[in-house]
């Protein structure tokens, strides 16, 4: 019979220093982080007429009402393709670079490493603006190159049509955040033990068979990783959009996301007012998007993972 | 033999370094002609936008009319202002908490844990309406410190999951010994702190870049021509100026460049703290 060891339990003075510890970090994060969110969630159950509470009003007249519905399925389906284009394009090329990178023969990885990091670092908007002017036909160093290369007749001002301008900007994006993905892959990569990947190389396997039969089963938990944040990351987007295309998001709102949509809800544009109510309750979608993703991977991905590795 | 050899050397080698220069190229093409660019003359920017600056095409015509047009420096005081105060108090406020979560083990303590780190996952930029009707009752809109108060609460939750772990493999016996000479928990807590210093660095970067960057937060509380930071100011400064090409251009470069430096002198670190769990 096992009996649970016992902890001695001593009187101690009123631990006072505990409190101060903790103190200024709760204040903080409750007062301007988690009231605000749930004064937010709140504000999606009142009326932006009355002031009164009307139960799920808002969220039907945003699912359901023909001056809203339109943009908010329509910024629904673009984050989609945004989350999508991220995900088939920047986390495979992430993962390709890291498994180069992570190379123990390969020389100069540090200097690649460095550089290949470094549009990550720069704020958004100057990313936004700097492949405004690549792509302008006005400048035409896109153009330049296509012809360089022969195939300027595909030149097209992707920027600015309406089937283009969406998955260029994702591809903008991709291009900054590739850096993410590939440094937590690399650092996975580095993590797995050498006699692993030596027996195998001992017994014959090529460097392909070894990636995907040793090296990638290793690393599928920063694979979820990736793929959460990537997720949280695209949902929550606002910044790039916002500078090349307006809060209007167009051309005719082909790049509008969640992020545009509450901010234009919330803070009006030239023909609508703001609606703080509205914006709560596009803000409430946005989180319970994120929150059902979360979970997702919490349930579906890292449970599954943990069994394996048991 | 040999030509498996050659082979080898050819799977190992250079199909790697095919592939890494040739993304280094994408990764850095854009960033560096801009930055040549806005040290060309007008002409030779659209004549030749490969091209070096020569002793015919250099210019700094750009950089002169961003220097009288534009704010930039105030701007430029606004966002150090902000990022500096920010980062000393989620560190100094994150790692106290973060101390006590890793020592002792009070009621309460794995639970108070998730709640401080709910923010990892769920964006603060979703509390915006709150943040706003929060701040206007306050009395602080247009001003540095609504930005402060936000990106300290926005910054907390990471850095006090990162510290909590690191502080939680400071060997106990370090601690004990301290407590036997009468040290008080305050003297302990700082002797703790200087040994989880390069995971202090780690954090304060991850902290720092987001607010540097950050668009929306300035664009919502701050956006007075007195509290604009240089991520808004270059927003809206390259939004008007959009015809003049070498503004445009200098202006790019000014807010790219002291980040670059930066970060070119800090990668080291900074790389070494993202790998850090995997590399010992």
């Amino acid at each position: 019979m096992q009996t649970p060891p016992t902890h001695p339990k001593k009187r101690k003075p009123f631990p006072t220093h505990i409190i101060v510890f903790l103190a200024p970090a709760v204040l903080i994060y409750t007062l301007f982080m988690i009231y605000p969110l749930i004064d937010s969630l709140r504000l999606s159950f009142i009326s932006n007429e009355t002031g009164g509470f009307v139960g799920f009003e808002n969220y039907k007249t945003l699912f359901t009402n023909d001056l809203w519905s339109v943009r908010f399925w329509g910024a629904l389906k673009n984050n989609f393709v945004f989350f999508l284009i991220h995900m088939l394009v920047q986390n495979p090329i992430g993962l390709l670079l890291a498994a180069l990178l992570s190379r123990r023969t390969l020389r100069w990885t540090n200097t690649y490493r460095t550089l290949l990091f470094m549009p990550t670092m720069l704020s958004v908007v100057i990313i936004g603006f700097i492949w405004q002017l690549i792509l302008s036909p006005l400048w035409g160093v896109a153009e330049g190159f296509m012809t360089f290369v022969g195939i300027e007749q595909y030149f097209q001002p992707w920027l600015g049509l309406e089937n283009t301008t969406l998955p260029t900007l994702a591809l903008i994006s991709v291009w900054q955040f590739i850096g993410i993905p590939m440094m937590l892959f690399y650092a996975a990569l580095l993590g797995i033990p050498d006699e692993l990947v030596e027996a195998a190389y001992v017994d014959g396997a090529t460097a392909w068979t070894v990636f995907w039969r040793i090296k990638f089963p290793l690393i599928l938990p920063t694979v979820g990783i990736v793929g959460i944040l990537t997720f949280v990351g695209n949902f929550n987007a606002f910044d790039l959009i916002y500078t090349v295309k307006g809060a209007l998001a167009g051309p005719n709102f082909s790049t509008d996301i969640m992020g545009t949509l509450f901010f234009r809800t919330f803070f009006g544009q030239q023909l609508q007012l703001g609606n703080p109510e509205m914006g709560a309750t596009v803000a409430a979608i946005m989180l319970l998007i994120i929150l059902v993703g979360v979970l997702l991977y919490m349930v579906g991905w890292q449970r599954r993972i943990q069994t394996y590795e048991a | 033999m040999s030509a498996k050899k050659l082979q080898r050397r050819f799977t190992e080698s250079v199909i790697p370094h095919t592939v890494l220069l040739v993304y280094l190229v994408i990764a850095m093409f854009p960033i560096l002609l801009v930055i040549l660019n806005s040290f060309k003359a007008r002409k030779a920017i659209f004549n030749n936008p490969l091209m070096i600056p020569t002793s015919e095409t250099f210019s700094l015509e750009g950089y002169a009319t961003v220097w009288e047009r534009a704010g930039f420096p105030s701007y430029f005081a606004n966002s150090l202002t902000v990022t500096v105060v920010t980062i000393l108090l989620v560190l100094i406020v994150g790692a106290m908490a973060a101390f006590a979560l890793s020592e002792y083990p009070f009621p309460g303590n794995p639970l108070l844990g998730i709640y401080l780190a709910l923010g990892i996952m769920i964006p603060i930029r979703l509390g915006t309406v709150g943040i706003l009707r929060l701040i206007s009752s306050l009395g602080l809109v247009n001003t540095l410190t609504a930005l402060i108060l936000v990106y300290t609460a926005q910054g907390l939750p990471l850095t006090i999951f990162v510290l909590q772990s690191f502080m939680q493999q400071v060997p106990r016996e370090l601690k004990e010994a301290a407590r036997v000479d009468g040290a008080s928990e305050y003297r302990i807590f700082g002797l703790v702190l200087p040994i989880v210093r390069p995971a202090i660095a780690t954090v304060a970067v991850f902290v720092m870049i987001p607010i540097w960057n950050d668009l929306w937060f300035p664009l919502i509380l701050a956006p007075g021509e007195k509290t604009k930071t240089v991520t808004l100011g270059a927003q809206q400064f390259l939004g008007q100026f959009v015809s003049d090409w070498n503004a445009v251009l200098a202006s790019l470069s000014l807010a790219m460049i002291p980040i670059l430096v930066l970060y070119l002198i800090f990668s080291r670190q900074l790389i070494r703290g993202i790998t850090a769990g995997a590399v010992k």
